[in-house]
């Protein structure tokens, strides 16, 4: 049961107020995308153990989706922050290294 | 010896009072206790010992503990809907008038027939099941498994609903304190001087633990803390409350029992407290282990601190002669305590010396103590009678035999580590107190990364927390095995988990079978795995198998610790979702007009829909029939306050709707409707529904009933998470208007009979068109459209005048014989026109495609939801099943679901299938049988006939046909 | 027999109005078409017979009386014409209901996992009441609670079900 701080609301919120929408940072592979660009957006999932990106919607509160970097192993959570992004931004990556220096990042089209 | 009364002291008893006696009964027995009893202590105060049966070998069992971890004293409690096994006599306060029932034997708890299976036992060895019953096969499901069955469990399930009502409650604090005890009200206090709000929870009725037992000076130490909390206004002292589990991110379980087995309070009777911790301490204390030795199960074998804790809270004497026997100083505790209420004690002390201050103050009260002892063997069935004295470090040899009636034997004890393992923390292993203790370098973590559990006192392993630290302590000695070089004679006798009849032998026979992995053991052996969890036999079975297995104990490991740490009720968990509140039930505006009418209802997600409205004798059927040819031949309403609508509106809403929407959403005009398909990302149809263009730059989608959340969702997500720079903004207006279907051939004969603004004629309102106005003196929209395939209008106006619209209809239609029809007779109707329905045709593997659709996925479009999934190759194969009609040969409705065989067979030798029946109906309208299928190559096949095997071995066969059984051209809806 | 812990009762003659738009933005139009200050984050603004709450970084939600509503709307609607907003009417797909009482909170905290102490005295806490959504202020005296209308009967069952005389949540 985790809890997770709506960037929106600036609310803790627990596990049964939220939805979880699966992997965050996924980029969007439309009509022109190829067959392995499409099966790659569509079914492959990191499962990571450590460092994961998550969406989470506050849907028993402000009904926005955002977006959650955790440790999926230590349940740590390195910081929360609004959906309209297509990378997790700095002061995330900054407390993720904190944690753990060696970690990179690997998501695949950071601006 | 024989067990003599009288069992209740003359003095003594800090938690009883004399002066209030309480009768209860027992297997039909009248029984006596007093106020301030536990079951158990009662129950020993009327010379009652042998309490339970064990489960393998029905052999006879007392109380082995006087806590939450005792594994044999458990009853069947109460009776009708207030029944609950495995009750646990050692916690469970007497209340007056209480009902117990012996479990796990029969005709009697004396006389018990499966007492059997212990002659049996050298037969039913560790593994017995597994080696026995796998072959061979076929006897497994007619023979063994009805029999294993039968034999399986313990206790008996409750027949009759619970009366009671349970309860849930959140809180947050800075600070929770599980145990209230030395340990934990101190913490406490170091916690409230801090600030912020602070918990502290207690399991029993009485604060204070272990102290006030074994401390002279503990009654007053334990109340001085208490007073000083009290005083504290950011403290709360709860008690009667168990912490049952420890959860991510501090979230913690706790049951409070509030009318326990006293159910006329008219309150709840148990709360769950769902607790948020920011730090959380664990203050559980520990748990005394049993020695193993020779029949260390004849009841009258219990803890040294049970003894005591009978003797001091409850001045009750479990027996006249007491051998404590003992690897520690602790027991001693026991012996002292046992010779001032006068009872005889000798000390058996496994260790050469003992030398402490306890065996010397032992000695000085003319105690006999006898070092480098143990017991050889327990003698006695139903009681125990005698003791044989060996020497510890040899096998067995009697050197002398002492008469008793209890044996209060210590192993030492076992930090309660439960809730700090729950959730991830880990133990390591103190060799010099031979125990599992937390680890405080590796504790559960926190949302911040940072620990978040801190165990204290004797949770921590700090037995000595209580004080008397100026007092010297001999070291406890670990004695797995008494005497230590018992031969296997001895062993088979020496029980580890008692509930479950797990002996030294079962451990090592695992070991020798190549049972490595301690978890393995456990299941092999069943070790662990009774009522109590392992708390009473866990780490001496650890030890036993580490010994076997020649390495050092923390190399072999502890088992998982899990919650609850006790037993948590079903009915306290779901709390008051039961009955009506079981989950919301969703009801339209016109709920309390359809129960009036004799409605029978259809649940749909957790709306209730009408199905029909059975009038007089008529069966179901009967009613969808009469339904659907009034509608077709008159006119008939329908509740569809349930369909989903959402506002969609901005200047890029038509941009947005063509992605949402398979078909052009943009190119609609204002005024008019438009049939639209909604897929998934994968191309999977998902929801169907009519959309309204309201004004240029706002439309009204309408949804499927369950739809409306997940797509309003659907919707939210690609705004917020896709297309966040777009201009849109959405709002699900469903429950704002009630909308009624007015639907038959006299549906604008009907509304023209109300009052009100709107021009309802063909020229004005045609086909797939909306218009706002008044009617019957209420703000309307309506819609000219149709699932019924007959002229059709649905009305939305606010649903607190639902009511009010759907009476002046039927008011206003009488002499049409106007009918409310409900969902079934839109369904038939629908399929009549060979509509689809999501979750008939569609299953979420079926795209448009499948369903002859493709006019409704727009071809201009570059882009939208599922189109590039429906560009591969498995979504264009030919060979995809496609949506046809089916025709019955034989008069009959094909089964919903039935599938259509096809030549040969399959790896598993099953027939192959070539489609299979997605609705099928008694069409009233054309007086026979219609079918909806997906059929490979299905629509290149009409005229063809499939065969349905169905599973009583008939076969019904269809034939192939156009999928719209009813007014094709449309002259009807377009009318 | 005791008390319930708070009275429950549900409220009528509330109109509601969904407001979706930029607040940055509009606001000030907004709050000139409401009458009311714009609230803060999670926080809801009255003037006694009305208030205005925030229920979204771009969503606010106009509570007043309900033969007050069509006005509002079109004041609203005159004030956001040049702006992309959406305004709608929700006053009938909504339930209201008061829990008034000394120990209104008990009732409250036995159905939403929300942090009442945390909750200011102009908060508004969107949250969940049992098994649905709600949302919940204070008011004189207690609280005041909003859901969906199809669920009300629930709602009214499981608020009644927590008020249960003798059930108060102080430790015993």
């Amino acid at each position: 049961m985790l809890i997770l701080t709506c960037p929106y609301c600036g609310l803790d919120a627990e596990e049964t107020e939220l939805h979880p929408g699966g992997e965050a940072h996924l980029k969007r592979v439309g009509p022109e995308g190829s067959d392995e660009e499409f099966e790659d957006y569509m079914f492959a999932r990191k499962n990571a153990k450590g460092v994961h990106f998550e969406r989470w919607r506050h849907a028993y509160g402000c009904g926005k989706w955002f977006l959650a970097a955790r440790d999926t192993v230590t349940l740590q959570v390195y910081g929360t922050y609004r959906a309209q992004t297509h990378a997790p931004p700095q002061d995330i990556v900054d407390a993720i290294r904190k944690v753990r220096p060696d970690w990179q990042p690997d998501w695949s089209h950071a601006e | 010896m024989t067990h003599t009364p009288p069992f209740r002291l003359a003095r003594g008893g800090r938690l009883i009072d004399r002066a209030f006696q309480i009768p209860f009964r027992f297997d039909g027995r009248y029984l006596r206790g007093l106020r301030g009893d536990t079951l158990a202590s009662a129950m020993l105060a009327s010379g009652q010992m042998l309490m339970g049966r064990s489960f393998k070998y029905h052999r006879p069992r007392g109380p082995v503990a006087s806590g939450a971890e005792e594994p044999n004293a458990l009853f069947g409690l109460g009776q009708g809907g207030r029944f609950e096994p495995n009750q646990r006599a050692t916690t469970t306060a007497l209340v007056p008038g209480m009902i117990l029932r012996s479990q796990n034997c029969w005709p009697s708890l004396d006389a018990d027939i499966g007492a059997v299976n212990n002659w049996l036992s050298p037969m039913l060895p560790a593994g017995f099941y597994y080696k026995t019953f796998i072959h061979p096969r076929p006897f497994w499901k007619h023979l063994f498994e009805p029999i294993i069955r039968r034999s399986a469990g313990l206790g008996r399930a409750p027949t009759d609903p619970d009366p009671d009502r349970y309860e849930q409650a959140y809180a947050l604090y800075d600070t929770v304190v599980v145990g209230g005890g030395i340990a934990g009200l101190t913490a406490a206090r170091e916690a409230a001087e801090k600030g912020g709000k602070v918990l502290v929870l207690e399991q029993n009725p009485v604060w204070g633990g272990r102290t006030p037992v074994d401390h002279k000076a503990g009654e007053a130490t334990i109340q001085a803390l208490l007073d000083d909390l009290r005083g504290r206004a950011n403290v709360t002292l709860r008690r009667n409350t168990m912490a049952t589990g420890l959860y991510d991110h501090g979230y913690l379980l706790a049951r409070e029992a509030l009318a326990d087995h006293d159910p006329n309070q008219g309150i709840p009777r148990q709360r769950l407290w769902r607790i948020r911790a920011g730090h959380i301490v664990t203050a559980t204390g520990a748990l005394e282990r049993p020695l193993a030795f020779a029949c260390n199960d004849v009841p009258g074998v219990m803890l040294a601190s049970a003894v005591r804790d009978f003797i001091v809270d409850y001045g009750v004497a479990p027996g006249q002669r007491i051998v404590v026997v003992t690897n520690n100083d602790d027991a001693y505790r026991t012996a002292l305590i046992a010779q001032e209420a006068r009872l005889d004690v000798t000390v058996l002390d496994a260790r050469d010396s003992a030398d402490g201050d306890l065996p010397q103050a032992a000695r000085a009260q003319n105690i006999t103590v006898l070092t480098g002892s143990a017991i050889a063997k327990v003698t006695g069935g139903r009681h125990v009678e005698s003791v044989a004295v060996c020497d510890q470090k040899g096998e067995g040899k009697h050197t002398g035999t002492i008469d008793c009636d209890v044996v209060a034997m210590s192993g030492g004890w076992s930090p309660i580590v439960h809730l700090y393992s729950h959730c991830g923390g880990k133990l390591l292993w103190d060799e010099a107190q031979a125990m599992f203790r937390p680890d405080p370098d590796r504790p559960p973590l926190g949302a911040d990364g940072r620990g978040n559990v801190t165990a204290t006192g004797a949770a921590s392993g700090d037995l000595r927390c209580a004080g008397d630290l100026e007092r010297a302590e001999g070291a406890t000695m670990p004695v797995w095995c008494m005497p230590a070089n018992a031969p296997y004679k001895l062993r088979a006798k020496m029980w580890l988990d008692y509930q479950n009849d797990v002996k030294v032998t079962d451990v090592l026979l695992a070991a020798r079978e190549g049972y490595a992995s301690v978890e393995h053991t456990k299941r092999y052996t069943t070790l662990g795995m009774a009522t109590d969890q392992g708390k009473v036999s866990n780490i001496n079975g650890l030890a036993i198998l580490s010994d076997a297995l020649n390495q050092p104990i923390p190399q072999t490991g502890t088992t998982t610790f899990r919650p609850p740490y006790t037993p948590l009720t079903l009915a306290t968990i779901a709390a008051d979702a039961r009955g009506e509140a079981f989950q919301p039930l969703r009801k339209t505006p016109l709920h309390a007009w359809h129960e009036r009418h004799g409605v029978s209802w259809e649940p749909v997600g957790q709306w209730r829909r009408p199905y029909c409205y059975p009038r007089g004798d008529e069966d179901r059927h009967a009613a969808v029939n009469r339904e659907i040819l009034a509608v077709r031949n008159s006119v008939g309403t329908l509740d569809a306050s349930t369909l989903g609508k959402i506002l969609v509106k901005g200047p890029d809403a038509g941009k947005f709707l063509d992605m949402m929407y398979t078909n052009m959403m943009s190119s609609l005009p204002v005024g008019k409707c438009r049939y639209g398909l909604m897929c998934s990302e994968n191309g999977f149809l998902m929801d169907d529904g009519v959309v309204a263009r309201l004004t240029e730059d706002t439309w009204l989608c309408h949804t499927t009933t369950g739809g409306a959340d997940r797509i309003h969702g659907h919707m939210e997500d690609w705004l917020q998470c896709e297309w966040w720079d777009w201009q849109v903004y959405t709002a699900n207006v469903t429950e704002q208007y009630a909308q009624i279907a007015v639907a038959g051939p006299k549906a604008r004969d009907l509304l023209e009979r109300l009052p009100g603004s709107i021009d309802l004629s063909q020229q004005a309102l045609p086909f797939m068109q909306w218009v706002e106005g008044d009617i019957a003196g209420m703000p309307a929209r309506i819609y000219r459209i149709s699932f019924s395939g007959e002229l059709s209008y649905e009305i939305a106006v606010p649903a607190g005048r639902g009511l009010e619209l759907w009476e002046r209809l039927q008011e206003a239609g009488r002499d049409l014989g106007i009918t409310p029809y409900g969902t079934e007779a839109m369904h038939v109707m629908r399929a009549e026109k060979g509509f689809i329905m999501i979750g008939d045709e569609t299953d979420g593997t079926i795209i448009p495609q499948d369903l002859g659709l493709g006019w409704a996925i727009s071809k201009k479009k570059s882009d939208y939801i599922g189109k590039r999934a429906q560009s591969r190759s498995h979504m264009k194969d030919g060979a995809r099943w496609q949506l046809v009609g089916l025709e019955s040969l034989d008069d009959r409705v094909i089964p919903d679901g039935a599938l259509a065989v096809d030549e040969g067979t399959n790896p598993n030798g099953q027939r192959k299938t070539q489609g299979r029946v997605t609705s099928s109906y008694h069409s009233p309208t054309l007086g026979r049988p219609i079918a909806m299928a997906l059929v490979r190559h299905g629509t290149g096949r009409m005229g063809q006939v499939l065969e349905f095997p169905l599973p009583s071995g008939e076969v019904l066969k269809g034939r192939i046909c156009d999928p719209v059984f009813y007014d094709k051209e449309g002259a009807r809806l377009n009318g | 027999m005791a008390e319930a812990l708070a009275t429950v009762a549900r409220l009528d003659g509330l109109g509601m109005i969904t407001i979706r738009a930029d607040l940055s933005r509009s606001g000030d139009a907004i709050a000139e078409a409401a009458g009311l200050a714009i609230p803060d984050a999670t926080r809801i603004s009255t003037d006694g017979s009305r208030s205005l709450g925030w229920m979204s970084p771009d969503e606010l939600l106009l509570i007043l009386p309900a033969q007050e509503t069509p006005d509002a709307i079109a004041a609203l609607e005159q004030a956001l014409a040049a702006e992309h907003a959406l305004i709608a009417d929700v006053s009938d797909a909504r339930a209201v209901f008061e829990v008034i009482g000394d120990h209104a909170s008990d009732v409250i905290a036995k159905l939403s996992p929300a942090h009442l102490d945390a909750l200011p005295q102009d908060g508004l806490r969107r949250s969940r009441a049992a098994q649905t959504a709600a949302a919940f202020w204070r008011v004189d005296g207690g609280f005041r609670l909003i859901g969906f209308r199809s669920t009300a009967d629930y709602l009214d069952l499981v608020l009644q079900s927590a008020a249960c005389p003798g059930s108060g949540l102080a430790p015993r």
